[in-house]
Protein backbone atom coordinates (compact mmCIF):
# COMPACT_ATOMS: atom_id res chain seq x y z
CA UNK A 1 0.00 0.00 0.00
CA UNK A 2 2.53 2.17 -0.75
CA UNK A 3 0.83 4.24 -3.33
CA UNK A 4 -2.46 4.64 -1.07
CA UNK A 5 -1.41 7.11 1.80
CA UNK A 6 -3.59 8.66 3.78
CA UNK A 7 -3.37 10.98 7.35
CA UNK A 8 -5.76 9.80 10.05
CA UNK A 9 -5.63 13.58 11.23
CA UNK A 10 -6.65 15.26 8.47
CA UNK A 11 -8.95 13.18 6.91
CA UNK A 12 -12.26 15.26 6.44
CA UNK A 13 -15.45 13.28 7.49
CA UNK A 14 -18.25 15.17 6.10
CA UNK A 15 -19.28 16.45 2.41
CA UNK A 16 -17.37 20.09 1.73
CA UNK A 17 -18.83 19.68 -1.79
CA UNK A 18 -22.94 20.74 -1.94
CA UNK A 19 -24.52 17.43 -1.82
CA UNK A 20 -28.10 18.64 -2.56
CA UNK A 21 -31.43 17.56 -4.29
CA UNK A 22 -30.26 14.07 -3.89
CA UNK A 23 -32.97 11.29 -5.41
CA UNK A 24 -32.95 8.58 -7.89
CA UNK A 25 -35.02 9.07 -10.61
CA UNK A 26 -34.63 6.68 -14.08
CA UNK A 27 -32.93 9.31 -15.70
CA UNK A 28 -30.29 9.36 -13.26
CA UNK A 29 -29.96 5.57 -12.66
CA UNK A 30 -29.85 5.68 -17.30
CA UNK A 31 -26.56 8.56 -17.01
CA UNK A 32 -25.16 5.32 -14.46
CA UNK A 33 -25.80 2.96 -16.67
CA UNK A 34 -23.87 4.85 -19.45
CA UNK A 35 -21.03 5.41 -17.45
CA UNK A 36 -20.66 1.76 -16.64
CA UNK A 37 -21.01 0.99 -20.50
CA UNK A 38 -18.18 3.21 -21.57
CA UNK A 39 -15.82 2.63 -18.55
CA UNK A 40 -15.03 -1.07 -19.80
CA UNK A 41 -12.26 -1.89 -22.06
CA UNK A 42 -14.15 -5.01 -23.06
CA UNK A 43 -17.03 -2.82 -24.32
CA UNK A 44 -14.70 -1.05 -26.98
CA UNK A 45 -13.24 -4.56 -27.89
CA UNK A 46 -16.58 -6.18 -28.92
CA UNK A 47 -18.18 -3.36 -30.43
CA UNK A 48 -15.10 -2.51 -32.66
CA UNK A 49 -15.22 -6.15 -33.09
CA UNK A 50 -18.95 -6.47 -34.01
CA UNK A 51 -18.28 -3.67 -36.83
CA UNK A 52 -15.75 -5.61 -38.08
CA UNK A 53 -17.53 -8.52 -38.89
CA UNK A 54 -20.64 -6.76 -40.26
CA UNK A 55 -18.96 -4.94 -42.84
CA UNK A 56 -15.98 -7.28 -43.53
CA UNK A 57 -18.33 -10.41 -44.09
CA UNK A 58 -20.77 -8.20 -45.89
CA UNK A 59 -18.17 -6.68 -48.35
CA UNK A 60 -16.44 -10.28 -48.45
CA UNK A 61 -19.99 -11.76 -49.63
CA UNK A 62 -20.41 -8.92 -51.95
CA UNK A 63 -17.03 -9.51 -53.90
CA UNK A 64 -17.84 -12.94 -54.49
CA UNK A 65 -21.34 -12.44 -55.60
CA UNK A 66 -19.96 -9.99 -58.07
CA UNK A 67 -16.80 -12.65 -59.28
CA UNK A 68 -19.56 -15.20 -59.82
CA UNK A 69 -22.25 -12.94 -61.15
CA UNK A 70 -23.47 -14.78 -64.68
CA UNK A 71 -27.27 -13.41 -65.16
CA UNK A 72 -29.18 -9.87 -64.27
CA UNK A 73 -30.97 -11.16 -61.24
CA UNK A 74 -30.17 -14.13 -58.30
CA UNK A 75 -31.17 -17.03 -58.91
CA UNK A 76 -33.53 -18.67 -56.43
CA UNK A 77 -32.06 -19.37 -53.03
CA UNK A 78 -28.99 -17.89 -53.89
CA UNK A 79 -28.24 -14.10 -52.03
CA UNK A 80 -29.48 -10.84 -53.60
CA UNK A 81 -26.89 -8.19 -53.73
CA UNK A 82 -28.53 -6.62 -50.69
CA UNK A 83 -28.65 -9.85 -48.72
CA UNK A 84 -25.22 -10.14 -50.01
CA UNK A 85 -24.01 -6.92 -48.62
CA UNK A 86 -25.59 -7.50 -45.11
CA UNK A 87 -24.49 -11.29 -44.82
CA UNK A 88 -22.28 -10.46 -41.93
CA UNK A 89 -25.39 -9.76 -39.54
CA UNK A 90 -25.66 -13.22 -38.03
CA UNK A 91 -22.09 -13.11 -36.82
CA UNK A 92 -22.58 -9.13 -35.54
CA UNK A 93 -25.57 -10.71 -34.29
CA UNK A 94 -23.79 -12.87 -31.90
CA UNK A 95 -21.03 -10.38 -30.91
CA UNK A 96 -23.66 -7.99 -30.35
CA UNK A 97 -25.90 -10.33 -28.04
CA UNK A 98 -22.75 -11.52 -26.05
CA UNK A 99 -21.68 -7.42 -25.58
CA UNK A 100 -24.92 -7.51 -24.19
CA UNK A 101 -24.86 -10.32 -21.78
CA UNK A 102 -21.63 -9.06 -20.56
CA UNK A 103 -23.16 -5.96 -19.84
CA UNK A 104 -25.79 -7.64 -17.60
CA UNK A 105 -23.96 -11.03 -16.44
CA UNK A 106 -20.87 -9.50 -15.47
CA UNK A 107 -22.66 -7.35 -12.28
CA UNK A 108 -23.24 -10.71 -11.29
CA UNK A 109 -20.04 -12.54 -11.55
CA UNK A 110 -17.95 -9.35 -10.49
CA UNK A 111 -20.51 -8.63 -7.10
CA UNK A 112 -20.99 -5.34 -8.51
CA UNK A 113 -24.86 -6.27 -8.58
CA UNK A 114 -25.00 -5.75 -5.25
CA UNK A 115 -23.50 -1.98 -5.26
CA UNK A 116 -25.66 -1.60 -8.19
CA UNK A 117 -28.81 -2.60 -6.17
CA UNK A 118 -27.96 -0.94 -3.11
CA UNK A 119 -27.74 2.79 -5.03
CA UNK A 120 -31.26 1.71 -6.37
CA UNK A 121 -32.65 -0.73 -4.28
CA UNK A 122 -36.22 -0.47 -6.60
CA UNK A 123 -34.11 -2.74 -8.95
CA UNK A 124 -36.08 -2.72 -12.15
CA UNK A 125 -34.74 0.97 -13.15
CA UNK A 126 -31.45 -0.70 -13.68
CA UNK A 127 -32.58 -3.08 -16.46
CA UNK A 128 -34.86 -0.67 -17.89
CA UNK A 129 -31.52 1.81 -18.14
CA UNK A 130 -28.99 -0.76 -19.05
CA UNK A 131 -31.70 -1.79 -21.66
CA UNK A 132 -32.04 1.76 -23.35
CA UNK A 133 -28.29 2.46 -22.95
CA UNK A 134 -27.45 -0.75 -24.71
CA UNK A 135 -30.55 -0.43 -27.61
CA UNK A 136 -29.65 3.04 -28.93
CA UNK A 137 -25.54 2.04 -28.83
CA UNK A 138 -26.36 -0.79 -30.51
CA UNK A 139 -29.01 0.93 -33.15
CA UNK A 140 -26.69 3.73 -33.52
CA UNK A 141 -23.28 1.87 -34.39
CA UNK A 142 -25.57 -1.22 -35.98
CA UNK A 143 -26.90 1.47 -38.56
CA UNK A 144 -24.18 3.57 -39.50
CA UNK A 145 -22.27 -0.07 -39.77
CA UNK A 146 -25.15 -1.58 -42.09
CA UNK A 147 -24.96 1.47 -44.39
CA UNK A 148 -21.41 1.28 -44.36
CA UNK A 149 -21.35 -2.72 -45.16
CA UNK A 150 -24.13 -1.68 -48.37
CA UNK A 151 -22.75 0.90 -50.01
CA UNK A 152 -19.04 -0.47 -49.95
CA UNK A 153 -20.85 -4.36 -50.98
CA UNK A 154 -23.25 -2.45 -53.68
CA UNK A 155 -19.48 -0.62 -55.12
CA UNK A 156 -18.05 -3.78 -55.08
CA UNK A 157 -20.73 -5.88 -56.95
CA UNK A 158 -20.93 -2.77 -59.38
CA UNK A 159 -23.07 -4.26 -62.67
CA UNK A 160 -26.41 -5.42 -60.80
CA UNK A 161 -26.17 -3.72 -57.96
CA UNK A 162 -28.72 -2.18 -55.42
CA UNK A 163 -29.59 1.11 -55.18
CA UNK A 164 -31.06 3.24 -51.75
CA UNK A 165 -34.25 3.46 -53.96
CA UNK A 166 -34.98 0.26 -54.78
CA UNK A 167 -37.39 -1.80 -53.04
CA UNK A 168 -36.97 -2.69 -49.66
CA UNK A 169 -33.57 -1.79 -49.51
CA UNK A 170 -34.02 1.29 -46.56
CA UNK A 171 -36.06 -1.50 -44.42
CA UNK A 172 -33.27 -3.93 -44.61
CA UNK A 173 -30.56 -1.86 -43.86
CA UNK A 174 -32.41 -0.09 -41.31
CA UNK A 175 -33.92 -3.53 -39.99
CA UNK A 176 -30.10 -4.67 -39.66
CA UNK A 177 -30.02 -2.46 -37.05
CA UNK A 178 -32.87 -3.18 -35.45
CA UNK A 179 -32.27 -6.54 -35.33
CA UNK A 180 -28.64 -6.34 -34.31
CA UNK A 181 -30.09 -3.99 -30.96
CA UNK A 182 -32.86 -7.01 -30.78
CA UNK A 183 -30.49 -9.42 -30.19
CA UNK A 184 -28.10 -7.67 -27.77
CA UNK A 185 -31.07 -6.80 -25.61
CA UNK A 186 -32.04 -10.78 -25.98
CA UNK A 187 -28.28 -11.22 -24.43
CA UNK A 188 -28.76 -8.68 -21.79
CA UNK A 189 -32.25 -10.24 -20.69
CA UNK A 190 -30.88 -13.69 -20.98
CA UNK A 191 -27.65 -12.51 -18.58
CA UNK A 192 -30.59 -10.69 -16.26
CA UNK A 193 -32.57 -13.94 -16.47
CA UNK A 194 -29.48 -16.63 -15.90
CA UNK A 195 -27.15 -14.28 -13.85
CA UNK A 196 -24.44 -16.42 -15.49
CA UNK A 197 -22.35 -15.43 -18.71
CA UNK A 198 -21.34 -19.04 -19.96
CA UNK A 199 -24.97 -20.07 -19.47
CA UNK A 200 -26.60 -16.73 -21.36
CA UNK A 201 -24.23 -17.18 -24.13
CA UNK A 202 -24.55 -20.64 -24.83
CA UNK A 203 -28.30 -19.98 -24.71
CA UNK A 204 -27.93 -16.37 -27.05
CA UNK A 205 -25.97 -18.72 -29.33
CA UNK A 206 -28.04 -21.96 -29.02
CA UNK A 207 -30.98 -20.28 -29.72
CA UNK A 208 -29.90 -18.03 -32.62
CA UNK A 209 -27.53 -20.00 -34.32
CA UNK A 210 -28.20 -23.36 -33.94
CA UNK A 211 -31.45 -24.12 -33.04
CA UNK A 212 -32.63 -23.38 -36.97
CA UNK A 213 -30.61 -25.87 -38.20
CA UNK A 214 -30.90 -28.35 -35.42
CA UNK A 215 -34.68 -28.55 -36.26
CA UNK A 216 -34.08 -28.41 -40.13
CA UNK A 217 -32.40 -31.66 -39.29
CA UNK A 218 -34.75 -33.70 -36.85
CA UNK A 219 -38.37 -32.49 -37.39
CA UNK A 220 -40.56 -34.58 -39.90
CA UNK A 221 -40.75 -32.44 -43.21
CA UNK A 222 -44.32 -32.05 -43.10
CA UNK A 223 -44.36 -29.56 -40.63
CA UNK A 224 -40.79 -28.77 -40.43
CA UNK A 225 -41.41 -25.00 -42.64
CA UNK A 226 -44.02 -23.91 -40.46
CA UNK A 227 -41.88 -24.42 -37.39
CA UNK A 228 -38.83 -23.16 -38.56
CA UNK A 229 -40.01 -19.66 -39.86
CA UNK A 230 -41.11 -18.61 -36.42
CA UNK A 231 -38.00 -19.56 -34.49
CA UNK A 232 -35.87 -16.28 -33.51
CA UNK A 233 -33.39 -15.91 -36.47
CA UNK A 234 -35.67 -17.10 -38.97
CA UNK A 235 -38.18 -14.53 -38.19
CA UNK A 236 -35.33 -11.93 -37.37
CA UNK A 237 -33.63 -12.27 -40.69
CA UNK A 238 -36.94 -12.03 -42.69
CA UNK A 239 -37.59 -8.65 -41.52
CA UNK A 240 -33.69 -7.56 -42.81
CA UNK A 241 -33.50 -9.97 -46.30
CA UNK A 242 -34.86 -8.17 -49.40
CA UNK A 243 -35.44 -12.02 -51.25
CA UNK A 244 -38.22 -13.85 -49.60
CA UNK A 245 -37.81 -17.35 -49.36
CA UNK A 246 -41.19 -19.18 -50.03
CA UNK A 247 -41.69 -20.56 -46.21
CA UNK A 248 -40.26 -17.45 -45.07
CA UNK A 249 -42.67 -15.28 -42.86
CA UNK A 250 -43.34 -11.78 -44.23
CA UNK A 251 -40.87 -8.59 -43.36
CA UNK A 252 -43.41 -7.36 -40.66
CA UNK A 253 -44.46 -10.62 -39.17
CA UNK A 254 -41.61 -11.48 -39.35
CA UNK A 255 -40.27 -8.80 -36.58
CA UNK A 256 -43.55 -9.12 -34.61
CA UNK A 257 -42.17 -12.72 -33.89
CA UNK A 258 -38.37 -11.58 -33.26
CA UNK A 259 -39.91 -9.21 -30.96
CA UNK A 260 -41.69 -11.11 -29.23
CA UNK A 261 -39.01 -13.44 -28.28
CA UNK A 262 -37.09 -10.58 -26.75
CA UNK A 263 -39.97 -9.24 -24.98
CA UNK A 264 -40.61 -12.88 -23.49
CA UNK A 265 -36.76 -12.89 -22.30
CA UNK A 266 -36.91 -9.28 -20.78
CA UNK A 267 -40.23 -9.85 -18.89
CA UNK A 268 -38.09 -13.16 -17.16
CA UNK A 269 -35.22 -11.22 -16.72
CA UNK A 270 -37.05 -8.49 -14.66
CA UNK A 271 -39.09 -10.77 -12.77
CA UNK A 272 -35.83 -12.82 -11.72
CA UNK A 273 -34.33 -9.32 -10.78
CA UNK A 274 -36.92 -8.55 -8.79
CA UNK A 275 -37.37 -11.61 -6.74
CA UNK A 276 -34.64 -13.25 -6.31
CA UNK A 277 -32.01 -12.73 -3.31
CA UNK A 278 -28.99 -10.30 -5.27
CA UNK B 1 -31.33 4.80 13.66
CA UNK B 2 -31.86 1.36 12.51
CA UNK B 3 -34.92 -1.16 13.65
CA UNK B 4 -34.61 -4.84 12.96
CA UNK B 5 -37.91 -6.40 14.27
CA UNK B 6 -38.45 -10.18 14.47
CA UNK B 7 -36.02 -10.64 11.49
CA UNK B 8 -35.90 -14.17 9.99
CA UNK B 9 -33.94 -15.73 6.82
CA UNK B 10 -33.91 -19.39 5.73
CA UNK B 11 -31.73 -20.34 3.05
CA UNK B 12 -33.72 -24.09 2.66
CA UNK B 13 -33.55 -26.13 5.13
CA UNK B 14 -30.83 -23.84 6.82
CA UNK B 15 -31.90 -21.04 9.36
CA UNK B 16 -29.27 -18.08 8.75
CA UNK B 17 -30.83 -15.12 10.77
CA UNK B 18 -33.34 -16.62 13.49
CA UNK B 19 -36.06 -14.07 14.33
CA UNK B 20 -33.39 -11.12 15.35
CA UNK B 21 -34.99 -8.11 17.18
CA UNK B 22 -32.69 -5.19 18.09
CA UNK B 23 -32.38 -1.33 17.87
CA UNK B 24 -29.23 0.23 16.22
CA UNK B 25 -29.28 3.90 17.90
CA UNK B 26 -27.49 7.42 16.40
CA UNK B 27 -24.89 9.20 17.98
CA UNK B 28 -22.56 6.03 18.85
CA UNK B 29 -20.91 2.88 17.00
CA UNK B 30 -22.54 -0.10 17.80
CA UNK B 31 -20.54 -3.40 17.03
CA UNK B 32 -22.29 -6.51 15.49
CA UNK B 33 -20.28 -9.45 16.60
CA UNK B 34 -20.36 -13.15 16.34
CA UNK B 35 -18.17 -16.00 15.08
CA UNK B 36 -17.99 -16.27 11.39
CA UNK B 37 -21.02 -17.48 9.82
CA UNK B 38 -23.09 -16.16 12.25
CA UNK B 39 -25.32 -14.55 10.16
CA UNK B 40 -23.89 -10.86 10.54
CA UNK B 41 -23.57 -10.38 6.91
CA UNK B 42 -27.10 -11.63 6.09
CA UNK B 43 -28.58 -9.55 8.59
CA UNK B 44 -27.05 -6.51 6.58
CA UNK B 45 -28.23 -7.75 3.40
CA UNK B 46 -31.49 -8.00 4.52
CA UNK B 47 -31.60 -4.80 6.29
CA UNK B 48 -30.29 -3.44 2.62
CA UNK B 49 -33.30 -5.28 1.00
CA UNK B 50 -30.51 -7.17 -1.09
CA UNK B 51 -32.18 -10.02 0.28
CA UNK B 52 -35.86 -10.50 1.24
CA UNK B 53 -36.49 -11.64 4.69
CA UNK B 54 -38.04 -14.91 5.17
CA UNK B 55 -40.14 -12.99 7.97
CA UNK B 56 -39.75 -9.84 9.64
CA UNK B 57 -39.33 -6.43 8.70
CA UNK B 58 -36.05 -4.02 9.25
CA UNK B 59 -36.63 -0.21 8.85
CA UNK B 60 -33.76 2.74 8.43
CA UNK B 61 -34.89 5.91 10.16
CA UNK B 62 -38.75 4.40 9.88
CA UNK B 63 -39.03 3.36 6.69
CA UNK B 64 -37.27 -0.01 4.67
CA UNK B 65 -34.78 0.75 2.86
CA UNK B 66 -35.96 0.37 -0.73
CA UNK B 67 -38.69 3.18 -0.35
CA UNK B 68 -36.10 6.12 1.00
CA UNK B 69 -35.92 8.17 -2.54
CA UNK B 70 -32.09 8.61 -2.01
CA UNK B 71 -31.09 5.25 -0.37
CA UNK B 72 -27.33 6.27 -0.72
CA UNK B 73 -28.44 9.30 1.24
CA UNK B 74 -29.89 7.57 3.86
CA UNK B 75 -27.30 4.53 4.24
CA UNK B 76 -23.88 4.44 3.11
CA UNK B 77 -22.80 0.74 2.97
CA UNK B 78 -19.61 -1.32 2.59
CA UNK B 79 -21.16 -5.42 1.98
CA UNK B 80 -17.74 -6.33 0.80
CA UNK B 81 -14.99 -5.42 -0.52
CA UNK B 82 -15.60 -7.13 -4.08
CA UNK B 83 -18.65 -5.55 -4.63
CA UNK B 84 -16.87 -3.85 -7.81
CA UNK B 85 -16.89 -4.45 -11.46
CA UNK B 86 -13.04 -5.89 -11.95
CA UNK B 87 -12.28 -4.10 -14.97
CA UNK B 88 -13.59 -0.81 -14.49
CA UNK B 89 -11.42 2.45 -12.51
CA UNK B 90 -12.24 3.45 -8.79
CA UNK B 91 -12.97 7.03 -10.48
CA UNK B 92 -15.35 5.13 -12.49
CA UNK B 93 -16.96 2.87 -10.52
CA UNK B 94 -17.76 5.81 -8.05
CA UNK B 95 -18.74 8.03 -10.60
CA UNK B 96 -21.55 5.58 -11.67
CA UNK B 97 -22.63 4.99 -7.66
CA UNK B 98 -22.73 8.98 -7.68
CA UNK B 99 -24.94 9.27 -10.94
CA UNK B 100 -27.92 7.25 -9.80
CA UNK B 101 -28.54 9.48 -6.85
CA UNK B 102 -27.51 13.07 -8.48
CA UNK B 103 -24.40 13.22 -6.29
CA UNK B 104 -22.07 15.78 -8.01
CA UNK B 105 -18.45 15.05 -9.73
CA UNK B 106 -16.23 17.06 -7.09
CA UNK B 107 -18.28 14.56 -4.30
CA UNK B 108 -16.15 11.74 -5.96
CA UNK B 109 -12.62 13.72 -6.26
CA UNK B 110 -13.53 14.61 -2.06
CA UNK B 111 -14.38 11.10 -1.32
CA UNK B 112 -11.36 9.74 -2.93
CA UNK B 113 -8.95 11.96 -1.53
CA UNK B 114 -10.78 11.33 2.07
CA UNK B 115 -9.69 7.57 1.61
CA UNK B 116 -6.54 8.07 0.48
CA UNK B 117 -6.88 6.57 -3.14
CA UNK B 118 -5.74 9.51 -4.75
CA UNK B 119 -2.86 8.06 -6.67
CA UNK B 120 -4.82 4.82 -7.83
CA UNK B 121 -8.19 6.16 -8.83
CA UNK B 122 -7.78 5.74 -12.37
CA UNK B 123 -6.37 2.16 -12.23
CA UNK B 124 -8.71 -1.39 -12.70
CA UNK B 125 -10.33 -2.23 -9.88
CA UNK B 126 -9.46 -5.43 -9.94
CA UNK B 127 -5.68 -5.18 -9.18
CA UNK B 128 -6.17 -3.27 -6.32
CA UNK B 129 -5.25 -5.00 -2.98
CA UNK B 130 -7.38 -6.09 -0.16
CA UNK B 131 -7.01 -3.13 1.34
CA UNK B 132 -7.38 -1.03 -1.40
CA UNK B 133 -10.26 -2.58 -2.13
CA UNK B 134 -11.69 -1.80 1.50
CA UNK B 135 -11.18 1.98 1.36
CA UNK B 136 -12.81 2.04 -2.38
CA UNK B 137 -15.88 0.43 -0.31
CA UNK B 138 -16.07 2.84 1.80
CA UNK B 139 -15.18 5.61 -0.56
CA UNK B 140 -18.55 4.65 -2.15
CA UNK B 141 -20.42 4.33 1.24
CA UNK B 142 -19.67 7.63 1.69
CA UNK B 143 -20.55 9.15 -1.10
CA UNK B 144 -23.56 10.63 -0.75
CA UNK B 145 -22.82 12.22 2.80
CA UNK B 146 -25.24 9.23 4.76
CA UNK B 147 -26.89 9.03 8.29
CA UNK B 148 -26.62 5.58 8.33
CA UNK B 149 -23.36 3.93 7.79
CA UNK B 150 -23.21 -0.43 7.64
CA UNK B 151 -19.84 -1.85 7.30
CA UNK B 152 -19.11 -5.16 7.18
CA UNK B 153 -15.77 -6.19 8.63
CA UNK B 154 -14.38 -3.06 7.29
CA UNK B 155 -11.15 -3.12 9.19
CA UNK B 156 -10.35 -6.94 7.39
CA UNK B 157 -7.09 -6.79 5.07
CA UNK B 158 -6.12 -2.87 6.01
CA UNK B 159 -2.80 -2.41 7.65
CA UNK B 160 -2.20 -0.83 11.07
CA UNK B 161 -2.30 3.10 9.74
CA UNK B 162 -5.56 1.95 7.77
CA UNK B 163 -7.12 0.26 11.22
CA UNK B 164 -6.56 3.15 13.11
CA UNK B 165 -8.17 5.64 10.20
CA UNK B 166 -11.14 3.41 10.22
CA UNK B 167 -11.25 3.70 14.07
CA UNK B 168 -10.88 7.44 13.73
CA UNK B 169 -13.23 7.96 10.88
CA UNK B 170 -16.21 5.76 12.89
CA UNK B 171 -16.10 7.36 15.66
CA UNK B 172 -15.90 11.11 13.97
CA UNK B 173 -18.94 9.62 12.01
CA UNK B 174 -20.81 8.65 15.14
CA UNK B 175 -19.78 12.09 16.87
CA UNK B 176 -21.67 13.75 14.29
CA UNK B 177 -24.73 11.97 15.17
CA UNK B 178 -24.95 9.42 12.60
CA UNK B 179 -25.47 5.34 13.06
CA UNK B 180 -22.40 3.33 12.42
CA UNK B 181 -23.37 -0.04 12.65
CA UNK B 182 -20.15 -2.40 12.28
CA UNK B 183 -19.65 -6.36 12.09
CA UNK B 184 -16.53 -8.11 13.06
CA UNK B 185 -15.37 -11.21 14.57
CA UNK B 186 -13.01 -9.81 16.79
CA UNK B 187 -13.96 -8.84 20.31
CA UNK B 188 -10.79 -6.97 21.06
CA UNK B 189 -11.38 -4.83 17.46
CA UNK B 190 -15.19 -3.90 19.04
CA UNK B 191 -13.92 -3.22 22.63
CA UNK B 192 -11.50 -0.28 20.89
CA UNK B 193 -14.13 1.32 18.45
CA UNK B 194 -17.82 0.20 19.77
CA UNK B 195 -19.60 1.63 22.50
CA UNK B 196 -22.66 -0.86 21.83
CA UNK B 197 -22.76 -4.51 21.13
CA UNK B 198 -24.87 -6.64 19.35
CA UNK B 199 -24.15 -10.15 19.62
CA UNK B 200 -25.36 -13.06 17.51
CA UNK B 201 -24.47 -16.80 17.55
CA UNK B 202 -26.43 -19.22 14.59
CA UNK B 203 -28.26 -16.71 13.73
CA UNK B 204 -29.86 -15.79 16.91
CA UNK B 205 -29.42 -12.71 19.37
CA UNK B 206 -26.96 -13.62 22.40
CA UNK B 207 -26.67 -10.45 23.82
CA UNK B 208 -27.56 -6.16 23.40
CA UNK B 209 -25.59 -4.64 25.81
CA UNK B 210 -22.71 -1.68 26.23
CA UNK B 211 -19.75 -2.73 25.61
CA UNK B 212 -18.88 -1.00 29.20
CA UNK B 213 -21.48 -4.28 30.92
CA UNK B 214 -20.02 -6.36 28.40
CA UNK B 215 -17.09 -6.42 30.23
CA UNK B 216 -18.03 -5.90 33.45
CA UNK B 217 -20.04 -9.13 32.88
CA UNK B 218 -17.58 -10.77 31.37
CA UNK B 219 -14.88 -10.03 34.18
CA UNK B 220 -15.46 -13.04 36.51
CA UNK B 221 -11.86 -12.86 38.00
CA UNK B 222 -10.32 -15.87 39.40
CA UNK B 223 -7.01 -16.51 41.82
CA UNK B 224 -4.53 -19.12 41.29
CA UNK B 225 -3.57 -20.25 44.90
CA UNK B 226 -0.48 -22.35 45.16
CA UNK B 227 0.49 -23.59 48.57
CA UNK B 228 2.55 -26.61 50.10
CA UNK B 229 -0.66 -26.62 52.47
CA UNK B 230 -3.32 -26.63 49.74
CA UNK B 231 -5.69 -28.54 51.67
CA UNK B 232 -5.65 -27.11 54.93
CA UNK B 233 -6.28 -23.77 53.22
CA UNK B 234 -8.45 -24.70 50.60
CA UNK B 235 -10.84 -25.69 53.71
CA UNK B 236 -10.28 -22.33 55.30
CA UNK B 237 -11.33 -20.56 52.40
CA UNK B 238 -14.62 -22.60 51.16
CA UNK B 239 -17.64 -20.46 52.28
CA UNK B 240 -20.79 -19.01 50.61
CA UNK B 241 -20.27 -17.54 47.48
CA UNK B 242 -16.47 -18.49 46.92
CA UNK B 243 -15.90 -21.67 44.30
CA UNK B 244 -12.76 -23.68 44.66
CA UNK B 245 -11.50 -25.71 42.22
CA UNK B 246 -8.40 -27.98 42.10
CA UNK B 247 -6.20 -27.83 39.22
CA UNK B 248 -3.36 -29.69 40.28
CA UNK B 249 -1.19 -30.74 43.31
CA UNK B 250 -1.09 -27.96 45.33
CA UNK B 251 -2.48 -25.92 43.24
CA UNK B 252 -6.34 -24.53 42.74
CA UNK B 253 -8.12 -21.92 41.46
CA UNK B 254 -10.67 -19.81 43.66
CA UNK B 255 -13.66 -17.23 42.39
CA UNK B 256 -15.39 -15.34 44.69
CA UNK B 257 -12.56 -13.96 46.85
CA UNK B 258 -10.39 -11.14 45.88
CA UNK B 259 -6.44 -12.13 46.09
CA UNK B 260 -5.87 -9.78 49.47
CA UNK B 261 -8.73 -11.65 51.26
CA UNK B 262 -6.91 -14.79 50.27
CA UNK B 263 -3.51 -13.94 51.27
CA UNK B 264 -4.42 -12.55 54.50
CA UNK B 265 -6.93 -15.49 55.89
CA UNK B 266 -3.58 -17.71 54.77
CA UNK B 267 -1.52 -15.59 56.90
CA UNK B 268 -3.97 -15.10 59.87
CA UNK B 269 -3.30 -19.18 59.59
CA UNK B 270 0.28 -19.20 59.14
CA UNK B 271 0.07 -20.99 56.06
CA UNK B 272 2.98 -20.19 53.38
CA UNK B 273 1.89 -19.58 49.93
CA UNK B 274 4.16 -20.13 46.82
CA UNK B 275 1.47 -18.26 44.40
CA UNK B 276 -1.10 -16.11 44.60
CA UNK B 277 -2.24 -14.73 40.75
CA UNK B 278 -5.20 -12.98 39.57
CA UNK B 279 -6.12 -14.81 36.26
CA UNK B 280 -8.43 -12.11 34.00
CA UNK B 281 -10.10 -13.58 31.23
CA UNK B 282 -9.65 -11.47 28.00
CA UNK B 283 -12.53 -9.88 26.21
CA UNK B 284 -11.75 -12.34 23.21
CA UNK B 285 -12.47 -15.22 25.83
CA UNK B 286 -15.39 -13.75 27.36
CA UNK B 287 -17.11 -13.54 24.47
CA UNK B 288 -15.78 -16.61 22.71
CA UNK B 289 -17.32 -17.98 26.10
CA UNK B 290 -20.82 -16.58 25.14
CA UNK B 291 -21.00 -17.68 22.24
CA UNK B 292 -20.23 -21.28 22.42
CA UNK B 293 -22.77 -21.47 24.99
CA UNK B 294 -25.12 -20.49 22.44
CA UNK B 295 -23.78 -22.94 19.89
CA UNK B 296 -24.13 -25.66 22.62
CA UNK B 297 -27.49 -24.06 23.63
CA UNK B 298 -28.47 -24.18 20.00
CA UNK B 299 -27.30 -27.83 19.24
CA UNK B 300 -28.79 -29.01 22.44
CA UNK B 301 -32.33 -27.08 21.06
CA UNK B 302 -32.08 -29.13 17.82
CA UNK B 303 -31.36 -32.43 19.00
CA UNK B 304 -34.35 -32.07 21.46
Amino acid sequence: MSTATLSPEAAPLVAAAAVSNLKVTQGRVIRSEWIKFWSLRSTLITLATAVTLLIGIGLLASSMLNSGATGPGPEPGELGPVDASLAGITFAQLAFGTLGVLFMASEYSTGMIRSSLTAVPKRLPVLWAKIAVFAVVVLVIGLAASAAAFTGGQALIGDGAASWSDAGVVRAVVGSAVILAGSGVLGLALGALLRSTPAAISTLFGAMFLLSGVAQLLLPESWRDNVVQYLPSDAGSAFTSVSQGADALSPWVGLGVFVAYVAAVVVGGAWRLRRSDA
Amino acid sequence: MIEVHELTKRYGAKTAVDNLTFTVKPGIVTGFLGPNGAGKSTTMRLILGLDRPTSGTATINGRPYAEHTAPLKQVGALLDAKAVHTGRSAYHHLLAMAATTGVPRTRVDEVIDIVGLHEVARKRAGAFSLGMGQRLGIASALLADPEVLILDEPVNGLDPEGILWIRHLMRGLAEQGRTVFVSSHLMSEMALTAEHLVVVGRGKLIADVSVAEFIEQAAHDSVLVRSPRAVELHDLLAGPGVTVLSVERGAFEVTGLSAAKIGERAADAGIALHELTVQRPSLEEAFMELTRDAVEYQTVGAAA
